[in-house]
């Protein structure tokens, strides 16, 4: 089981408290999480990446294990202790804006 | 009894005003999305219990809301009403993806960008929600890189009018200071398939077969900010209205010059007349008097404040040109806010109540067609939009 932490926006939206917890089939990487994230929560489709081009939106930064993994390939695997559900994957908004 | 029901999107968060007939006494609520930008929230005029509302943040982009008790619940409309067995709403937040089918997408690739050169549309949040006269599942929807959308499903999926894009003067507009939108969407009462929009800054374009092709019009206007002031596009439209009784009418108020046209648009003359400065964002008419407008001029197109630090709305009974200012129960010093383009907004009561929201959290209303003025609430977050529904 795959554990998300998600910005409080976000949280609202998907009316979500606290973690959220994925089953991630195949792989675990960025993509295959966002993807089980958007199949279970439809709402937060293109609120994180683009619909189309399925690009990170630019205030977004990802992090797990104390590391950022922003600029990981989407299809890299995320560390073991993400995959393991020891660590959360942690979606993160730019500290920004008034 | 009657009332009214007022639609306030602000910086962080939407609030609805419910008022009595008198409008006297207020109920606010809200914050409703909390911390995001409401850009705009409008009623169906066909069924008063359907709103719909644009949520934006610069983190996490466009999200559409809906609502079918008037807004006492929300959804997220993009999946349908529907939720998963184990109770989640199935909304998507919604898609805009722009129209590059070969057909009529295929041209319309870039326009004008800030340094002069040609740039990509990118769709960024939508301005404008115009829901359809008589079918409450049917709403325009105005977006930042400027181009109109249509959903026919009460939001579920939305598609590009993209003759609108398409016509051949695109590659000629280019964003004002707040980005390249399609900010106004006026629907012909009496003829569903005429459609007027404006662009900052590419100007006001009709449309006679329900948004398939269009037409610039803006012929008269006058802008010395673009290289022709006469061209027939680049003009930073800031905002079109018209009188349902009357719709060939239009009065705008572009960046400078508060404009007129007798024949929808094919014409403009300028009516500006004795107002202390002629920008301004907002313009609308009486609900019961179409030769009777409003305006709110603002300093200058360097400082967007009102002038003289006196919030002043100024009417005008002849159509323009002759204005007076209305200043009673309205700060008349010290005062330094502004009044976005879709910040005002005319009930149809007896007489008609006139709303607008300031940059400064005040929302004012007057119940008797602007010779008074009274705040509905004073500290809210910066108001973006102003509507306002008549309740029976």
């Amino acid at each position: 089981m795959i554990r998300v932490v998600l910005p409080p926006h976000l949280r609202a939206l998907a009316q979500v408290k606290g973690e959220v917890r994925l089953d991630v089939p195949g792989r675990v990487t960025r993509g295959a999480v966002l993807d089980a994230l958007e199949a279970r929560y439809p709402m937060l489709r293109g609120t994180i990446r683009d619909h189309v081009t399925e690009r990170r939106r630019p205030f977004l930064r990802f992090f797990a294990c104390e590391r950022d993994l922003t600029h990981d390939a989407p299809d890299a695997p995320l560390p073991e202790a993400v995959a393991s559900g020891a660590e959360p994957f942690l979606v993160i908004g730019a500290i920004a804006g008034g | 009894m009657s009332g009214v029901r007022v639609l306030v999107g602000t910086r962080k968060g939407a609030f609805i005003l419910t008022g009595d007939g008198k409008r006297k006494q207020w109920k606010v609520s809200g914050p409703h999305f909390a911390g995001w930008e409401i850009y705009h929230m409008k009623a169906s005029p066909a069924d008063p219990n359907r709103l719909y509302a644009s949520q934006s943040s610069g983190w996490f982009g466009q999200v559409m809301q809906r609502s079918c008790d008037a807004g006492k619940t929300w959804e997220t409309p993009g999946g349908g009403m529907g939720k998963t067995p184990d109770g989640m709403p199935t909304g998507e937040s919604n898609k805009f993806v722009y129209d590059t089918s070969p057909d009529t997408g295929k041209p319309l690739t870039t326009h004008q960008f800030y340094d002069g050169t040609q740039h990509p549309w990118e769709f960024k949040r939508v301005w404008h929600l115009e829901p359809s006269l008589t079918d409450p599942d049917v709403v325009y929807a105005g977006v930042e890189d400027a181009g109109l959308f249509r959903t026919s499903d009460g939001g579920k999926t939305w598609q590009e009018l993209a003759g609108l894009r398409g016509h051949g003067t695109g590659p000629k507009w280019q964003p004002g200071a707040g980005g390249m939108c399609l900010h106004t969407i006026l629907i012909d009462p009496t003829n569903a398939k005429r459609i007027y929009v404006a662009i900052s800054a590419a100007g006001a374009f009709r449309s006679d077969d329900g948004g398939t092709s269009w037409k610039p019009i803006n012929q008269g206007l006058h802008s010395q900010y673009i290289p022709d002031p006469k061209a027939e596009v680049g003009h930073c439209v800031h905002r079109i209205a018209l009188h349902r009784s009357r719709p060939n009418v239009l009065f705008m108020q572009k960046h400078w010059d508060v404009m007129r046209s007798d024949d929808a648009g094919d014409s403009w003359r300028e009516v500006s007349g004795n107002l202390p400065t002629d920008f301004g964002f907002v313009i609308d008419v009486h609900a019961h008097e179409p030769e009777t407008i409003y305006v709110v001029p603002i300093k200058s197109d360097s400082e967007h404040y009102v002038p003289d630090g006196k919030l002043r709305v100024y009417r005008s009974r002849k159509g323009g040109n002759e204005w007076e200012a209305l200043t009673k129960g309205l700060p008349q010093q010290d005062c330094y806010v502004n009044v976005l383009r879709d910040a005002m907004a005319i009930d149809s009561l007896e007489p008609c109540g006139v709303y607008f929201g300031t940059t400064g959290g005040q929302v004012y209303a007057s119940a008797d067609a602007g010779d008074s003025w009274a705040p509905i609430v004073r500290d809210l977050p910066a108001v973006l939009s102003v509507e306002v529904q008549t309740l029976a």
